[in-house]
């Protein structure tokens, strides 16, 4: 097999295990904040439990829904699918890393966000509609927040590819950037709120009027509801996989050797158990915000990501 | 400069430069008032690490000497002294409400801009290795401005003049390696007389008025009862 085969191969084991191994993420998760709230853990696998019961479920569907509201959670698993493809998770410089820059990947969050936003406007019930303008007002706050960390990153790494913005930090060692500083804190921001976590969402309750991504999808059952919740826990490890690239990449293989590899693994599962755990801990000790303050809460990590705009100007490159 | 030209030392210097900036918009957007004094307090903190950094750098040993100086005042002296004077006043509970927050962070960055282009002739005059944070000492400054403007509480008001002390402190470290020695000392004694009678102010500005709501001051209230009695008098005038 030539070297363009085994990448191709390598590609796609990684976009499989990206996929496989996000419940997993979120069932860490969840067993560390059960912990540190004094709570009866579940397993960690307790995840793949829920979406397997769902998958073998069956599905209930509104009288009036339409083919969008069927082909929605396709949508979105598909869209977080290509997203995570872009990602290098343990190997850089894969065939797939040229699907998407950083730009089309907040694109392909837009698209699965747009359409379940649709989705769930599509039956018509009260809690959908709520759910879908409070989703696209913290969105249209969000995303041009993480854009500006893509341009203030793509700036100093002079590429917005991933893969090769990878690269870019792991060759300049350690160097002290305040800009990186910025977009680490304004990315995690936009993180926690894009993921649905504790301030800006709670992932954990159902039927409250303070949901935000849980009132657009209480209409499906099923297995449209596993791929939307899996959808949902492989866009979580996206975005902690994301940060550990940009600002943590040590240890990411950069040859197709076996030993390079298998320290890619351990050093990607080691990153986001510790990313897990700071989650965790900001989980815990934060209560969930109300929803008029969320936009002063986006509002502070747009300033972030364009203070590490400015200081990339500024001090890095000087006059 | 390239960043990457520097020694780490020259790169933590940006670093905390970077951090002290951004101090001045955590005061920015501060209302609680005991907040507002601690994040003070980290300004000067940092502040103090950057001058230590520049004189291990530049081996200009009265640095350690600002350094010092900066520590004992802006972090812990001025600090507490403001913190107890907020007890004392009773006002280290209130927040005061900001207008439009975004707003205001907004136009702080649109300072930061400004800064950057008065301060580009000077960076490419200096030769120092410091020379990129001149444009992020003038921003301290002038968000320390722009904190006294948007404040009414006088408490607010002096801690945005403190932080505009603070800028001028950090461009003269900086852009010369700090001021002639004596020239600091005076400042720091000026600084630390103005925060005791700013203290004084306070209790004059909460006996005339209740509050230590500036905006008070705006109005000239004897003036304004006295002037239909004066009108009244003027007619008997001639």
């Amino acid at each position: 097999m030539n070297s363009l085969g085994i990448a191709w191969m390598l590609a796609a084991v990684q976009t499989l295990i990206f996929v496989a191994a996000a419940p997993l993420l979120a069932g860490w998760v969840k067993r560390l904040k059960c912990h540190m709230q004094n709570r009866a853990a579940p397993v960690v696998w307790q995840p793949y439990r829920d979406l397997a019961k769902l998958l073998q479920k069956d599905m209930v569907l509104a009288a009036n829904a339409s083919w969008l509201f069927r082909a929605t959670p396709y949508i979105v698993f598909g869209a977080t699918l290509l997203a995570a493809a872009a990602v290098p998770l343990i190997v850089v410089h894969l065939p797939t890393a040229a699907i998407a820059d950083m730009i089309v990947l907040v694109g392909f969050f837009a698209l699965a966000r747009f359409f379940t936003a649709l989705a769930a406007l599509d039956i018509g019930t009260a809690f959908g509609g709520m759910g879908a303008s409070r989703e696209m007002t913290v969105a249209a706050l969000a995303e041009p927040a993480m854009l500006l960390v893509v341009f203030t990153l793509s700036m100093t790494a002079g590429t917005t590819n991933l893969s090769a913005a990878t690269e870019f930090v792991l060759q300049a060692g350690l160097v002290l950037r305040p800009s990186f500083l910025f977009s680490l804190f304004a990315l995690a921001m936009v993180a926690v709120a894009e993921s649905g976590r504790i301030p800006v969402d709670n992932p954990a309750t159902h039927l409250e009027l303070t949901m935000l991504h849980e009132a657009m999808i209480l209409e499906y059952g099923g297995r449209h509801l596993a791929l939307i919740e899996w959808a949902s826990q492989v866009k979580l490890l996206i975005y902690t996989v994301l940060i550990v690239d940009l600002f943590f990449p040590w240890g990411i293989a950069r040859e197709f050797t076996a030993g390079a590899l298998a320290l890619g693994i351990v050093a990607v599962t080691a990153k986001a158990m510790l990313l897990a755990v700071v989650l965790v801990t900001w989980e815990t000790v934060l209560a969930k915000m109300r929803l008029f303050r969320v936009p002063q809460f986006l509002g502070f990590a747009f300033l972030l990501s364009l203070l590490g705009m400015l200081t990339s100007i500024v001090l890095e490159t000087g006059g | 400069m390239e960043l990457t030209s520097l020694g780490i030392y020259n790169q933590a210097i940006i670093l905390f430069a970077a951090l002290v900036l951004f101090t001045s918009f955590a005061m920015l957007a501060q209302t609680r008032i005991v907040q507002l004094i601690f994040t003070f307090a980290w300004q000067g903190l940092l502040l103090a690490v950057v001058t230590i950094l520049v004189a291990m750098v530049s081996d200009h040993p009265h640095l350690y000497v600002s350094a010092a100086l900066t520590l004992a005042l802006k972090v812990v002296l001025i600090p507490w002294l403001l913190y107890r004077l907020s007890v004392r006043l009773n006002m280290n509970y209130e927040a005061e409400a900001i207008a439009n927050p975004s707003l205001l962070l907004l136009g702080g960055a649109a300072l930061v801009m400004f800064s950057y282009f008065i301060a580009v002739p000077v960076v490419h005059l200096s030769g120092l290795a410091t020379r990129n944070t001149i444009a992020v000492s003038i921003a301290v400054e002038l968000l320390g401005m722009l904190i006294m403007t948007t404040r009414k509480t006088a408490m607010a008001q002096v801690i945005g003049f403190m932080s505009m002390e603070n800028g001028l402190f950090f461009a003269a470290v900086v852009s010369t390696y700090g001021m002639p020695l004596i020239v600091e000392l005076g400042v720091a004694f000026d600084v630390m007389v103005a925060s005791i009678l700013f203290g004084v102010f306070f209790f004059h500005l909460r006996d005339s008025f209740d509050s230590l709501d500036v905006s008070h001051l705006n109005r000239l209230s004897e003036t304004n009862d006295s002037l239909p009695l004066q009108e009244a008098n003027g007619e008997e005038r001639p």
